[in-house]
């Protein structure tokens, strides 16, 4: 609608300026109100320094069973499996990693989870919100052959907008190909 | 927010065309050809418009110096420093002294003024002289009010690329992007809009929910940008004047890579089944969607031409991400790209004769330029990683996303023009990234 106003042309007349040495003439326009935006809000101060989070050591004692802790213990201390560069394919290591998921999964089977897919940062950012859907559909799809109910499991890609390491390196890349088994706890004990 | 009036007064602005003096035509007339690589920038003057009184004279000069930062960050156009100026000229109606510009070497010179006719209505009118032709080649008069200044600025710059190119321009125009903050393992990302010189700039969202990849309707008031907001990430359309936003569809999987077809009446998205990735084209009004790709490979980005005839896209169906061309119906798939990279984020330009994309091979970023056909790709910039180009509206520069290496690694956006020259940092107002370029204002 707004557009079809902006297509109403009106005729204007051609203004002939009267001059020595007669330049051409202005051409005459119709008014122009404002477009007034809205105000940009100030920069806020920079944010405090951050501590890097000290990573997550297996507890001596083990977790309580059922919790969320119990459920990266029993997957080997990390409740993400990782992929090779442009790939969804598991390894033989994500495999082992998802059977214990899917054994812990069968034991708790009021539990649900969201798989989320991730990408490394080098790939642009909507081929990677399609690659790491594929990755997160890889896991979710074992978890399912191993007998979780395919209800429990819903997925999302992150694409690389989620990155767990900040590097721009072999390491912070692998990390941050992965897929991750994020179990939905709705009271963890201790 | 922009107002529906001011909206509506604006489209009432006239453009009976930028007047062309020569009576012969045959003489030699001062013309840039943007096509050639290393181009001297043209000389041209712009003095401050002249004014009658003090107040007027400060809009004179914001003006003039809107005009000059646009013709020069276009790479094209050298404005010389007004301190060199001889020739003061008091009265835009006659000649300017044609021999005491050449001493400074202007080639072109814009004399204007700004007349008020009341309070809230100033008349700016401006004429482009060829100095060595000592001939008019436009003479442009507006009416607005002070605070819409800077727009009559940009379109006044853009009559006289127009004039000096042959080529409409692009300065009255907006910029869609994502604003940074925060380090690359806790980024928040924020929909944000501003002019295409970085003025004017403001939030369109209040959340705080992962928004990306923003682009503009053909009419440069909607937006369709893709969101975190629900458990499933979906594609939204925002109107940009009510602020209205609504969900694209009510999709079992996620939406995502939206992009609006030539006509606005549809868009394209890609939505993933059972991870896997599929182009879809969904009709504005009656909501209902087409298939149009059904492989069992990654099917996305997808980009109409301007005719709206064929689409372009990105799929790994072949083993590696390439660019591929197929119907607007899904038909007559054609792969375009063969190189040994790997290309995505593909564009069609609003000229419809190239395809800008995003390449990496061997571990750094490019973005080039093919043709619809698969000829005469070219590299125009490359980097630790850019990608996401987007087009100026008259399809002769390209801004994209540049991120940099590492933790403390920041994203950017910038501009290149065609020719893979005058590259430049766009002035957005922190970090940014996903550009997208608005067609010309209404």
């Amino acid at each position: 609608m707004t557009l079809r106003a902006i297509l109403t042309f009106s005729v204007a007349a051609v203004l002939v300026s009267a001059c020595a040495t007669k330049p051409e003439p202005i051409q005459e326009t119709t008014p122009v109100a404002t477009v007034q935006p809205e105000v940009f809000e100030a920069a806020p101060p920079p944010p405090p320094p951050t501590v890097a989070a000290q990573p997550q050591r297996p507890a001596f004692v083990p977790p309580t069973p059922g919790s969320l802790q119990d459920f990266v213990y029993q997957s080997g201390g990390d409740a993400r499996v990782y992929f090779g560069y442009d790939q969804n394919a598991l390894t033989n290591e994500a495999r082992d990693v998802l059977r214990r998921q899917a054994n812990w999964l069968n034991n708790y089977s009021n539990v649900t989870a969201v798989i989320e897919g991730n990408a490394d940062e080098r790939g642009t950012r909507e081929y990677n919100l399609a690659l790491a859907a594929r990755r997160a559909n890889s896991v979710k799809a074992f978890l399912v052959s191993q007998g979780v109910a395919p209800s429990r499991l819903t997925t999302v890609s992150y694409g690389k907008e989620r990155p767990i390491e900040g590097g721009s390196d072999e390491f912070s890349w692998s990390r941050n190909r992965n897929g991750h088994t994020n179990v939905n706890i709705q009271n963890t004990i201790g | 927010m922009t107002s529906y009036v001011s909206r509506k007064f604006l489209s009432m602005l006239i453009w009976l065309g930028v007047m062309m003096l020569s009576a012969g035509g045959a003489a030699a007339q001062l013309t840039i050809d943007i096509t050639k690589g290393n181009l001297e920038p043209l000389p041209i003057a712009v003095p401050d418009f002249l004014a009658e009184d003090a107040r007027v004279a400060e809009i004179g000069a914001q003006v003039a110096q809107i005009v000059r930062a646009d013709l020069e960050r276009s790479g094209l156009f050298n404005p010389l420093d007004p301190a060199s100026f001889i020739e003061t000229q008091t009265n835009i109606d006659y000649e300017p002294n044609f021999s005491e510009w050449r001493v400074i070497k202007a080639e072109a010179l814009v004399s204007g003024r700004i007349i008020r006719e009341s309070d809230t209505r100033l008349r700016v009118e401006f004429r482009l002289w060829d100095i060595f032709g000592e001939k008019q080649l436009a003479g442009l008069r507006f009416a607005t009010t002070p605070d819409n200044i800077r727009r009559i600025s940009h379109k006044a710059a853009d009559a006289i690329y127009e004039a000096l190119t042959g080529e409409t321009g692009y300065f009255d125009s907006r910029i869609v992007f994502i604003d940074e903050k925060g380090p690359k393992t806790n980024r928040k990302k924020r929909l944000t809009i501003m002019d295409q010189d970085g003025a004017n700039p403001q939030y369109l969202l209040t959340g705080s929910d992962i928004v990306l990849t923003p682009r503009f309707s053909p009419n440069s008031q909607k937006i369709t940008f893709m969101s975190y907001e629900n458990t499933v990430p979906q594609i939204y359309l925002l109107d940009i004047e009510t602020g209205r936003r609504e969900l694209l569809g009510n999709f079992p999987g996620m939406t995502f890579a939206p992009r609006f077809a030539p006509d606005g009446r549809s868009f394209l998205l890609s939505m993933v089944q059972r991870g896997n990735s599929d182009i879809y084209l969904m009709d504005l009004e009656s909501r209902s969607t087409s298939r149009l790709t059904s492989d069992p490979a990654i099917d996305v980005s997808a980009s109409f031409s301007p005719d709206g005839k064929n689409i372009v896209f990105n799929s790994d169906r072949g083993g590696s991400p390439q660019l591929y061309t197929m119907k607007s119906d899904g038909s007559g798939v054609k792969r375009i790209t063969f190189g040994t990279g790997r290309y995505s984020a593909p564009v069609w330009s609003p000229r419809g004769d190239l395809i800008a994309f995003t390449k990496s091979e061997g571990g750094t970023f490019s973005i080039g330029v093919i043709k619809p056909d698969g000829s005469g790709e070219r590299q125009l910039t490359n980097g630790f990683l850019v990608e996401g180009p987007t087009w100026s509206p008259n399809g002769r520069v390209i801004l994209f996303s540049k991120e940099s290496r590492g933790r403390n690694g920041s994203s950017e956006v910038w501009s290149v023009d065609l020719t893979g020259r005058n590259l430049r940092k766009v002035n957005t107002p922190g970090k940014a990234s996903d550009p997208a370029w608005s067609p010309l204002l209404p």
